[in-house]
Formats: C-alpha cells, sequence, structure tokens
C-alpha cells in the first residue's frame, strides 16, 4: 500500500519535472530563433496577479503592443526587442526581489513599472546601484523623485535612474478638490489604505480640500484586502458628509462604495488614479453610479494618437485595463526604445557595453509625442505632462468630466 | 455617538454568523480527530467558486431567488467533494502518523488548493463577481438590513438548529458524540469510525459552503484568497467558543463578529486611545481578543476539557 503510492507519487513528481523541462527548452529556443543580431529586454514590474492586477495587466501589455510595434518597424536596426514581465502582487518586498533580478539580466537595458508607489520605493535603490533606468508609467506618489520634505520646498530629487510619465499626487489631490469644492461639496469624509501612495494622495487631498473651504467630517483607514466595511460604513453615514475620498486602489474602493450605498447612504466616492479602473465598476456594481475619480493625463479612448494603440490590444484580447495606465506604459517603453536606438546608432550599430548608464542619459533627454501625450521630464524625473482628467461613472463606464492642469 | 449602536451590533452579529458557520468546520473535525483542519479556509473558498459555477452555467437572466438553492447545492457539492477527498487521500493515511505531519499536510493543502483555484479557475486571478440580491436595504427601527444580510439572517440559525438536532437525535449524531469521547471503544462497539470521521469533514464542508455564499452575496465577490483571513478568524472563533465544541463554535463566532465591531467602531472614541481605533485595527482587536481568552480561560468560552486527551 505504502510502496504504491510512493510510485504514484513519484510517477506524478517525474511527469511534472519532465512537463516544466520541455516547457524551458521550448522556452529559450524560440528566445534564440528569434533573435537576428542582438535581443535587448524591457524588463515590466506589476501586480499581474490578485490585488491591482487589472491596472498591472494593462501595463504588460501597454509594453508589449510598443515592443511590438518597435521590432515590426525596425526602430533599431539590428535589435530585436522582448519584454520580460514580473510580478510584484502589490507587495514592497516582491518587487525588490524582481528588481534584483532584472538588475542581474544583462539583456535588461530598461524596466517599466511598477504600479504602486510604495513597490517603487523599494525597488528605486536597487536600479540606482545598477544604473538601469525605470520609468513608472502610474506612481504618483510626489515623493519618489523629490524627496521627503517636498511638501516644505526642499525638493532633492534622490534617484537619477527613475522616471515616471504620470503626473504626481500634488497635483493630482489639489485638483480633486478643486473639483469636489467646484461641485459644490461642503463635508468630506477621507478614507486610505495607509499605504504610500493612498495615505499620500488623502492626506494631500485633505489639506487642499480644507483650504478650498470645505470641512472634513472624518478620517479613517483601511488595510489592503480588507472586505467587509460595515463598521466603517455606519459611521461614514452617521457623520453627515456629503462625500466620500478614497485614497487607494479600486479593490477595496469598489467594495466600500458598493457597501456605502447599500447600506442607504448615496453620498458619491472621489479616488485617484488608483480607482479608475473598469474593474471597480464591474466588482462595485451600481453602487458606483455617480462616482469620481480623478485620473494622470488626457482620456486615452479619446487620443487620436492612441487609437491604434487601443485597437492592437483589443484584437490582440490581451487581459486587463489598458484604460488607465496603457497609453503612458506604451510611451514609457517607447521612451527606453528611443534612448536605446540612440545609444545603439552612436556606437556604430551595437550595444556598448556600458549601455545602460548611457541609457539613462537618453531618457532625461527624451522628446517626443507620445500616443497619450508629449513625453519629456524635468530635472526631478517628473513627467512635463501635467494634464489631469476627472471622470465619473454614468451609465456603468466612466466618463470623462473635465480635463485641465492645475492651476493653484 | 451611540445612536449608531444598533448597527454596530447588527454589523457585527452579521459578519460573526459567517465566522461561526465557517468554525463549526474546525470544530467538529478537531472534536473527532484532534487534527486543526487548516484547509478548512479553502474549503470554504471553493464552496463559493462551486456556488459560483452553477450560476455562470445557469441561462443567463435567472432570478437569484430561482438560483440560489442550486447555487447552494452546487457550492455545497463542491465544498464536501474537496473535504472528503482531503480527508481520503491526506489525512486518513496520516491518522497514525505522529501529530504534526497531517497539520503540516493540511498548510500544504491549503496552499495547493490556493493555488489550483487561482490558477485553472477561468479569470481567477483576480476577484470574481458575486451575483447579488437586487433589493433592499430594509430599515429595521434603527437598522438598515441588506440583502446579503438577509440571508446569513435566515441560513445561519437554521444551520445551527438543524445540526444541533443532527447530533442529538440522529443515530449517526450519537455515533458522532461516541467517536469524539473515546475513538477505540466506539469502533468496538461496532460503530463504523472511517465513515463518522468523513461524515464530519461532510458536515464541516457544508457549512462552510452556506458561509461561503453568505460572503459572496454580502461582498459582491469571491477571490482564492478569501478563505485565508476568513479561516483564520474562524479559527479563532472555535478556539474563542471552546474548540471541539459546536455550540461554541458559533458563540465564538458571535462573540468575535461583535468584539471586532464594536472596538473598531468605539475605540477611537476611548480617551487616549484614538490611535487605536478605526477600520485598520479591526483584525487587532480578534486577536487580542483570542489572546485573553487563552490567558485567562485556556478551554475557551464553552470549554470542553481537552487536556486530558492531547
Amino acid at each position: 500500500m505504502r510502496h504504491r503510492s510512493l510510485l504514484v507519487l513519484s510517477i506524478a513528481l517525474t511527469g511534472a519535472l519532465t512537463v516544466t523541462a520541455c516547457g524551458s527548452r521550448g522556452g529559450s529556443k524560440s528566445g534564440g530563433d528569434s533573435a537576428s543580431g542582438t535581443t535587448v529586454t524591457i524588463g515590466v514590474d506589476a501586480p499581474l496577479s490578485g490585488q491591482n492586477s487589472a491596472t498591472g495587466l494593462g501595463i504588460q501589455y501597454g509594453v508589449q503592443i510598443a515592443v511590438d510595434d518597435a521590432n515590426k518597424n525596425k526602430t533599431v536596426p539590428g535589435v530585436t526587442f522582448k519584454v520580460k514581465a514580473l510580478d510584484d502582487q502589490a507587495q514592497p518586498a516582491t518587487g525588490q526581489q524582481n528588481a534584483t533580478s532584472l538588475v542581474a539580466d544583462s539583456s535588461v537595458l530598461g524596466v517599466v513599472g511598477p504600479l504602486n508607489s510604495g513597490v517603487a520605493q523599494s525597488m528605486q535603490q536597487v536600479f540606482e546601484t545598477a544604473n538601469l533606468v525605470e520609468i513608472s508609467p502610474s506612481n504618483t506618489n510626489p515623493a519618489l523623485t523629490q524627496g521627503p520634505n517636498w511638501a516644505s520646498g526642499t525638493k532633492v530629487r534622490g534617484y537619477k535612474t527613475y522616471f515616471r510619465t504620470a503626473t504626481t499626487d500634488a497635483l493630482q489631490g489639489a485638483y480633486a478638490a478643486q473639483y469636489a469644492s467646484g461641485s459644490g461639496k461642503k463635508n468630506a469624509f477621507v478614507v486610505d489604505d495607509k499605504q504610500t501612495y493612498g495615505a499620500g494622495l488623502a492626506g494631500i487631498f485633505k489639506d487642499a480640500f480644507a483650504k478650498d473651504g470645505g470641512a472634513i467630517a472624518g478620517t479613517d483607514h483601511v488595510s489592503t484586502g480588507d472586505k467587509d466595511f460595515s463598521t466603517l460604513v455606519t459611521k461614514i453615514k452617521s457623520s453627515g458628509a456629503d462625500m466620500l475620498y478614497y485614497g487607494g486602489q479600486y479593490d477595496e474602493a469598489s467594495l466600500l462604495s458598493k457597501q456605502l450605498k447599500a447600506a442607504g447612504d448615496n453620498i458619491p466616492l472621489m479616488g485617484g488614479d488608483g480607482i479608475f479602473s473598469a474593474t471597480y465598476i464591474s466588482v462595485g456594481g451600481t453602487g458606483t453610479e455617480g462616482d469620481l475619480a480623478t485620473s494622470v493625463g488626457s482620456p486615452v479612448d479619446g487620443l487620436a494618437t492612441a487609437q491604434d494603440f487601443i485597437s492592437k490590444y483589443k484584437a490582440a484580447k490581451y487581459p486587463g485595463d489598458y484604460g488607465t495606465y496603457g497609453g503612458y506604459s506604451y510611451d514609457a517603453a517607447t521612451a527606453i526604445i528611443k534612448a536605446i536606438g540612440n545609444v545603439v546608432a552612436a556606437n556604430g550599430g551595437k550595444v556598448p557595453s556600458d549601455a545602460r548608464a548611457k541609457v539613462v542619459d537618453g531618457v532625461q533627454k527624451a522628446d517626443f509625442d507620445g500616443i497619450a501625450g508629449h513625453v519629456s521630464f524635468d530635472q526631478f524625473g517628473d513627467t512635463n505632462n501635467k494634464q489631469l482628467t476627472v471622470y465619473q461613472v454614468t451609465g456603468g463606464k466612466w466618463v470623462s468630466v473635465k480635463t485641465g492642469a492645475y492651476t493653484g | 455617538m451611540l445612536h449608531t449602536l444598533p448597527q454596530q451590533l447588527a454589523n457585527g452579529l452579521f459578519l460573526g454568523s459567517t465566522y461561526g458557520l465557517i468554525a463549526i468546520g474546525y470544530t467538529m473535525v478537531y472534536g473527532i480527530v484532534q487534527l486543526i483542519n487548516f484547509a478548512h479556509g479553502e474549503i470554504f473558498m471553493t464552496g463559493g467558486f462551486g456556488a459560483l459555477t452553477v450560476y455562470l452555467v445557469l441561462p443567463h437572466g435567472t432570478s437569484l431567488w430561482l438560483a440560489l438553492p442550486l447555487m447552494l447545492i452546487g457550492g455545497a457539492a463542491t465544498s464536501v467533494l474537496i473535504a472528503l477527498g482531503a480527508e481520503r487521500f491526506a489525512y486518513r493515511p496520516l491518522r497514525t502518523a505522529p501529530r504534526l505531519a497531517p497539520l503540516i499536510a493540511a498548510i500544504g493543502l491549503s496552499l495547493a488548493l490556493q493555488q489550483a483555484v487561482h490558477n485553472l479557475y477561468p479569470k481567477a486571478t483576480s476577484p470574481r463577481v458575486f451575483p447579488q440580491i437586487p433589493s433592499g436595504p430594509w430599515h429595521l427601527g434603527g437598522v438598515d438590513i441588506q440583502s446579503g444580510d438577509l440571508f446569513t439572517l435566515i441560513a445561519a440559525p437554521i444551520c445551527m438548529v438543524v445540526l444541533a438536532l443532527f447530533v442529538r437525535k440522529s443515530r449517526t449524531g450519537r455515533a458522532m458524540q461516541a467517536t469524539a469521547q473515546d475513538p477505540d471503544t466506539a469502533q468496538l462497539m461496532g460503530i463504523d469510525t472511517n465513515r463518522i470521521i468523513a461524515t464530519a469533514f461532510a458536515i464541516g464542508a457544508v457549512f462552510a459552503a452556506v458561509a461561503a455564499i453568505c460572503y459572496g452575496l454580502r461582498y459582491g465577490q469571491v477571490s482564492y484568497d478569501m478563505g485565508f483571513e476568513a479561516g483564520l478568524k474562524a479559527f479563532t472563533a472555535a478556539v474563542l467558543g471552546g474548540i471541539g465544541n459546536i455550540y461554541g463554535a458559533m458563540l465564538g463566532g458571535l462573540v468575535l463578529g461583535l468584539a471586532e465591531a464594536l472596538a473598531t467602531a468605539y475605540m477611537a472614541d476611548i480617551p487616549g486611545m484614538q490611535q487605536l481605533g478605526g477600520q485598520a485595527w479591526s483584525p487587532v482587536w480578534a486577536f487580542v481578543l483570542l489572546i485573553l481568552v487563552l490567558l485567562l480561560r485556556p478551554q475557551g468560552l464553552l470549554g470542553e476539557r481537552v487536556a486530558d486527551r492531547a
């Protein structure tokens, strides 16, 4: 009896090992075949499973399309690009491991990601040490580029390898507060998820809303992964707030909004780019109708330059939401590809040995029209494209209601 | 501040009922084979996915009131199947092994089930939307009851009464009590202990499936990792009530739910405790309560004396 089960186990194990072996052999072979000349890898780090994965997958496939386009158009002659996407599960520790393994892969000359500001904090130093350029399409926490004391006016760039195509929460939170008080909201309840992004954004909104003359009905914090907000909902309802501002991601926000409306409190939830995702509506259901979100950039669906990208994304049936950061991911990858192109051209058509450092310089000088707006970076690595858009859930879809840049 | 008290009590009660339903599975299995089945959280999770599958298979637009009984059957069937499989192929071969072996097997099984659902169930890498009962909330005094809560409110007491009657009155129930008291003597008296153990796993799984549907209806989603925290809280509830005691499990669940809701709602109002209030602290209070009970009354609220057996 014992022996038989042992036998079964070993057969199963052998089978599993064989399958894995086949998989890796097949993988490396196809990699070798496609390389006509040099293969350069663009790394991607984002949450590809679990929390935040819908927008994370949007980043992965946004980069994939940029790379496919570059290969098809032979943007860099003699160089074939491929994507290496790693899943950070929105965890800073996992993100750091991924950063280390991307650095260790010498074919990686640039990385797009991560999605979460908190994850970015754990990766920045790794990339800085390795001189590897990192462009986030979505990090909005101001401290990532301007240092921890940005609010008091002492802006210091901590990492010269870190760039982002998204603008910062200093503008996003203030823009949201301006819109909220402009639309007659007087009393806001502010909740955040204690993460770098969420707590930062909620704090900026709170200060800006108070400055615009609004009152704060109360504040609270949730933990990522929370599902039951009944206690919090009761608290918000009895506070008499006329809106709820949430700093965090759509996973918790959609449940919070749904439970709030189900308890009969019909005040809108407003959040940042973290909740601007189709998944927010599909999970939150009809409870999300009327909810508001600010997001970075102009609405990608309405951009003439992005139509080709959107049709490719849809035609390939890629999973995830391209709407939030897909366009910015495409532009981030393109910035890296263009920088590599210049480095290779200056070196007589070959990738130089110190390519990573040169690519960092190249990205700093990037200046081109991307599919989601103009791409160029200031002295902190922040984008010069400071467009923000307010969206509202109308008829089960995010509809843009106001686009502009924050002006004091 | 206190005008929200009835609502917060109700919130705690609904939350606690779900914990209690899951806790039954821990406590029944422990009562009979002294195994903490750490895969029970995942049995709860598969129940949710089983119910969701039934809903997705049914023709689009089927009324939820019609679908709900079928979802219950589908969810219960799935989790019972998984629980029986786990018992037969993972735990039974280890029954005479040292106590640690089945415990490790349970943890491994829990991870395996999570990953299996994550990788094999379509689109389960992110939470799947669970159908909602499109009515409510109902106002009852100062309390709002939502449609998902209504299901919990009906299902949990019915389940408990049926279980109590089953254990007290039926032949199998009495055989269960006998096996729990002394498995060797029970076997000598002609009780098929293997069947009894399997029954305990199956009953726990049915309750877990009911809890999973409560969960799905309340939160509108099921996810591959939903069993982890729910399982941990339910295990806490089982220990709180006195592990091995089915009434203790339900009571432990309710106490835990109420403590969590009340501490989350009112802790911040106690002078000097502002920092410790709010939603983010809710799991902390659940486990603080567990530590207090273990210190002051190690056998749990309705404790079974397990010391002389363990």
